[in-house]
């Protein structure tokens, strides 16, 4: 899409990019998406250790490669309001992309950043691997094909003023939504919107603002939904009154992972139960529709139901981590006596569940189905139920709600699928919740895994780092599987399967350790599995920077030192460095607590991160009820290099949200198999950071723009924060963890029963009013 | 089916249904106030909190039959002046501060946090950090640290 016959990334001047003006009554404007290949990053400093595949191209890379040859197109529209809209073929679940991309469109636009309207996309099969929400690849993929559209839109609406007035566009300018002559006419977006629209569709190229000339890309906006949310306004799936006659309905689901229904023995009795409308068995459990979710909670736990048993059924913790070790690929390298260090971790299943469980509301008539959820892979949705139904996936509608949370969750459509199945055995709409109990038992999890690492050192330098990670295996049946097997023969990766693939693109050692191998192998368990904020990173670098650490004690090193000794590249250096000196590295601490440092670099950005933690008995020992207290992070530096933040204030937010996840990966936060089925019931069983976790000095440092594209950032902060906060435990400690959380090993709540699968409501509340 | 009349934001209001459905499902099913949001149903995670007589309570845990006429009930809708339309301090400060993400939770968070701010008023003392900490409200998105400074900021102004 790009034409290259202008001057070249990194010389002055301004590039052209194609788009198109569409036919249509109002101005309408498109781009197709897709991006520019990565530049090849090359190596120096120490033992250069080749470039790894991930170095070359990354999964973000790989997405927007898969995009290409098939995508078609993103358009923009202006009405005579002034207002332009665009309806992203994204999922917004928090992540603030609708905010950045509408910053993109007004800074390309000249309007005011308030009349910029984004909405979410309903599935577009014909945008193939192009509406998938992953990767962090939203704002990279969309960056350029985005501002194209916009700078059409602006180029036609000046083009349409210079016609009304007879003028030489040269005489005019925008701003704000409004265009001005030399001589002091003036006309809006609005007022040209019809006179600028085409009659037919027709390909113009644009030039695009220099980066230099932003004013308000770079800027720290707020989220533009954000006052609909402290006012209650803002609408989630089942807030929607979109369906008429969709009532509640929820599931009774077995008591281990992927159980079946033998046979149900009071039917008759719960469908005459008050409130109650329809009850059906399904492929999952036992659904039961009724006028409330407060009478649905009642007939699902009044159902008798006898079970198959499920697919897991015999494993727990202790026997899955066998097979992880056992499945382990052998290291390389030879351990040498006395100039070689081995280590191992252990990573519990850790669930990916968002605060708004899963939903969906369901509408399937025999000849026609129509969906509402929030999805990252709608189009991969659309298939798969239309599939279920019997129905061909043009008769299948669905649509894209605002999602609330998502942490890979929202990849998977667990919620559309079962709802429409529900539907069309209740023949009637469904407005499907999942009890918080399911979410976590029945719900994803990002899998156990157990990462062995050896590093050999000689004279100053490090030789070789091998990292072999065994993993239970990773669902990646959504969108993102399909887009890579379309790619596969571009990457450079050879012929590896999804999860492989996906591990190869994502995962690079940012340190010149010589020789550097990193391998995942998978052990195939049907648990319910899939992504969960940057999939294999935060495991991966937490082994590593913990090795880093005692690889740096080998060679009497400091942490800091012998890290920026080893980087590969000056950027990674630069976060290091402010991060060490904003956070006073090296200050003297009680003992008992200790800083921790820990490098991430990711999605063309870097991370660098240094927490403090205080693991002195008498912070341990806190209590609070019906919480786990333990070490508390106390203060937080996280310095970020994305290339080019669009908006800092909403990259801020992103990065506090994965110190919140870092801290708890590293500290609290697991699911417990045990027979088949974790044992965490409630959020708190499943200990996610708390207020009485946060620590109270957190400080987000964004670098000015370095490579001036913008990299991805939702996921960048994570694994460098479970780092360094494990780092950190490890020197105030003195020992070094080799499983993670570090709570693990306690039960710390007395589960909910298996049976019924979800618990009462307390009828209590008043008594805890404050 | 038996009838209940309690205060909902301002306006008395009249419903059906069975006395033991928890009052989440009377607001989000019956009424369509949809603010207070479902997050676990167990009085854990705090996503419905809305108040009672200016106290934070969680609906998903309060038959509906233990309310009673005279019984005010406001949820986050409810928040803002009712005659001006002026957002109430803590709202304000959390669009000043940016704060939510997703936006799940967060009517349950700006619902708690005034009531924390009023408990440690009533105690005689400035909110500090020790209060904060006894917030349960779960944030899955992991926003804390500015529903913190959003909290000591509007608490200046209540």
């Amino acid at each position: 899409m790009a034409d290259d016959s202008s001057p070249r990334p990194g010389t002055p001047g301004r590039r052209r990019f194609l788009g198109y003006v569409l036919a249509a009554p109002t101005l309408l404007v498109a781009a197709q998406l897709g991006v520019d290949a990565a530049d090849p990053k090359s190596a120096e400093a120490s033992i250069p250790s080749p470039p790894e595949p991930a170095d070359l191209m990354d999964l973000g890379d790989a997405l927007t490669l898969a995009a290409l040859p098939t995508s078609n197109l993103i358009s923009i529209r202006i009405d005579s309001d002034g207002t332009a809209s665009f309806a992203m073929p994204r999922a917004e679940v928090g992540q603030g992309i609708s905010t950045a991309i509408a910053m993109l469109i007004a800074e390309e636009l000249d309007l005011p950043l308030d009349r910029v309207k984004v909405t979410l996309a309903d599935a577009r099969p014909e945008l193939v691997f192009n509406q998938f929400t992953g990767g962090s690849n939203t704002i990279r993929s969309m960056y350029r094909p985005v501002r194209t559209a916009a700078a059409i839109a602006r180029a036609r609406l000046l083009s349409a003023a210079a016609d009304r007035w007879q003028v030489p566009v040269s005489e005019l300018t925008a701003r704000d939504g409004v265009i001005t002559s030399r001589t002091g006419r003036t006309a809006t977006y609005g007022s040209l919107a019809e006179e600028a629209a085409s009659a037919r569709t027709t390909a113009v190229s644009a030039r695009l603002k220099e980066r230099s000339a932003f004013s308000l890309v770079g800027t720290p906006q707020n989220r533009l939904d954000a006052r609909a949310i402290v006012t209650g306004a803002k609408k989630f799936a089942l807030d929607l009154d979109v369906c008429p006659g969709a009532k509640p309905a929820m599931v009774r689901r077995p008591p281990t992972i992927n159980g079946t229904v033998d046979s149900v023995a009071n039917l008759a009795a719960v469908r005459a139960m008050p409130g109650v409308t329809d009850v059906a068995v399904i492929s999952t459990g036992v659904a039961v529709r009724g006028e409330t979710f407060g009478q649905c909670v009642d007939g699902v736990r009044a159902l008798e139901v006898t079970w198959h048993g499920g697919s897991v059924d015999g494993e727990s913790d202790d026997t899955v981590l066998r097979k992880l070790k056992a499945a382990t690929p052998p290291l390389a390298v030879p351990p040498l006596p006395g100039a070689s260090l081995d280590a191992e971790f252990v990573f519990a299943f850790a669930s990916n569940s968002a605060l708004e469980t899963n939903n969906a509301i369901a509408d399937v008539k025999p000849d026609r189905a129509e969906i509402w959820s929030s999805l990252k892979s709608p189009i991969d949705a659309q298939q798969m139920i239309a599939g279920r139904l019997g129905l061909p996936q043009s008769a299948v509608t669905v649509h894209v709600t605002e999602g609330g949370g998502s942490f890979g969750r929202k990849l998977f459509f667990d919620a559309a699928l079962e709802a429409a199945e529900i539907s069309q055995k209740m023949g009637k709409p469904v407005k499907l919740m999942w009890h918080r109990t399911d979410d976590f038992r029945h719900g994803r999890a990002h899998p156990m895994c157990f990462s062995r690492i050896r590093a050999t050192y000689a004279l100053g330098n490090v030789v070789s780092y091998e990292q072999r990670h065994a993993s239970v295996a990773t669902d990646f049946s959504h969108g993102l599987g399909e887009a890579l097997t379309a790619t596969a023969a571009k990457l450079p990766v050879g012929d590896l399967g999804f999860s492989e693939t996906v591990f190869e693109l994502t995962q690079s050692v940012p340190y010149n350790f010589g020789v550097t191998t990193q391998v995942l192998n998978e052990v195939p368990l049907k648990f319910h599995t899939g992504s969960m904020r940057d999939v294999y990173s935060p495991n991966v670098v937490c082994a590593r920077e913990l090795v880093v650490d005692r690889l740096a004690a080998k060679m009497h090193k400091d942490p800091v030192a012998f890290r920026r000794s080893f980087l590969k590249e000056d950027r990674y250096r630069a976060v290091l460095d402010k991060v060490a000196e904003l956070g006073d590295w090296g200050r003297k601490m009680p003992a008992g607590t200790a800083q921790g440092v820990a490098v991430h670099t990711e999605f063309k950005g870097c991370t660098a991160v240094l927490v403090e933690i205080d693991c002195r008995p008498e912070t341990t020992g806190r209590k609070i009820p019906d919480a786990v207290t333990g070490p508390r992070v106390t203060k937080v530096v996280m310095v970020v290099d994305v290339g080019l933040p669009v908006n800092p204030r909403g990259l801020e937010a992103q990065m506090i949200g994965c110190v919140s996840d870092g801290i708890g990966l590293a500290l609290t936060e697991s699911l417990h198999i045990s027979g088949g089925l974790p044992l965490e019931g409630s959020w708190d069983d499943f200990f996610y950071t708390r207020q009485w976790n946060t620590p109270t000095d957190v400080q987000i440092v964004i670098m000015p723009p370095t490579t001036g594209e913008p990299g991805g950032a939702g996921e960048l902060g994570v694994a460098g924060s479970f780092a360094a906060v494990a780092c950190a435990y490890a020197r105030a400690t003195g020992t070094v963890p080799a499983s993670f959380p570090i709570n693990h090993g306690t039960l710390s709540f007395v589960p909910l029963p298996r049976e019924p699968s979800i618990p009462q409501s307390p009828t209590d509340g008043l008594d805890h009013a404050f | 089916m038996p009838q209940h009349s309690f205060k909902l934001n301002g306006e008395t209001v009249t419903v059906e249904a069975p006395d033991d459905l928890r009052l989440l499902w009377v607001l989000r099913d019956i009424i369509g106030i949809t603010g207070p949001k479902y997050g676990c149903g167990l009085d854990v995670c705090k996503a419905c909190t809305s108040h009672i007589n200016c106290k934070a309570f969680n609906p998903c845990s309060v038959p509906v039959g233990e309310f009673t006429p005279t019984d005010e009930i406001t949820t986050i809708e409810g928040l803002a002046d009712r005659s001006t339309g002026a957002l109430h301090p803590m709202q304000q400060a959390w669009l000043d501060l940016d704060v939510a993400q997703c936006g799940y939770c967060q009517p349950g968070q700006i619902m708690a946090a005034i009531a924390k701010v009023r408990q440690a008023k009533a105690a005689g003392r400035e909110i500090g950090d020790d209060d904060l900490d006894e917030i349960r409200n779960i944030c899955r998105c992991g926003t804390y640290v500015r529903i913190r400074e959003a909290i000591k900021t509007a608490a200046a102004k209540m």
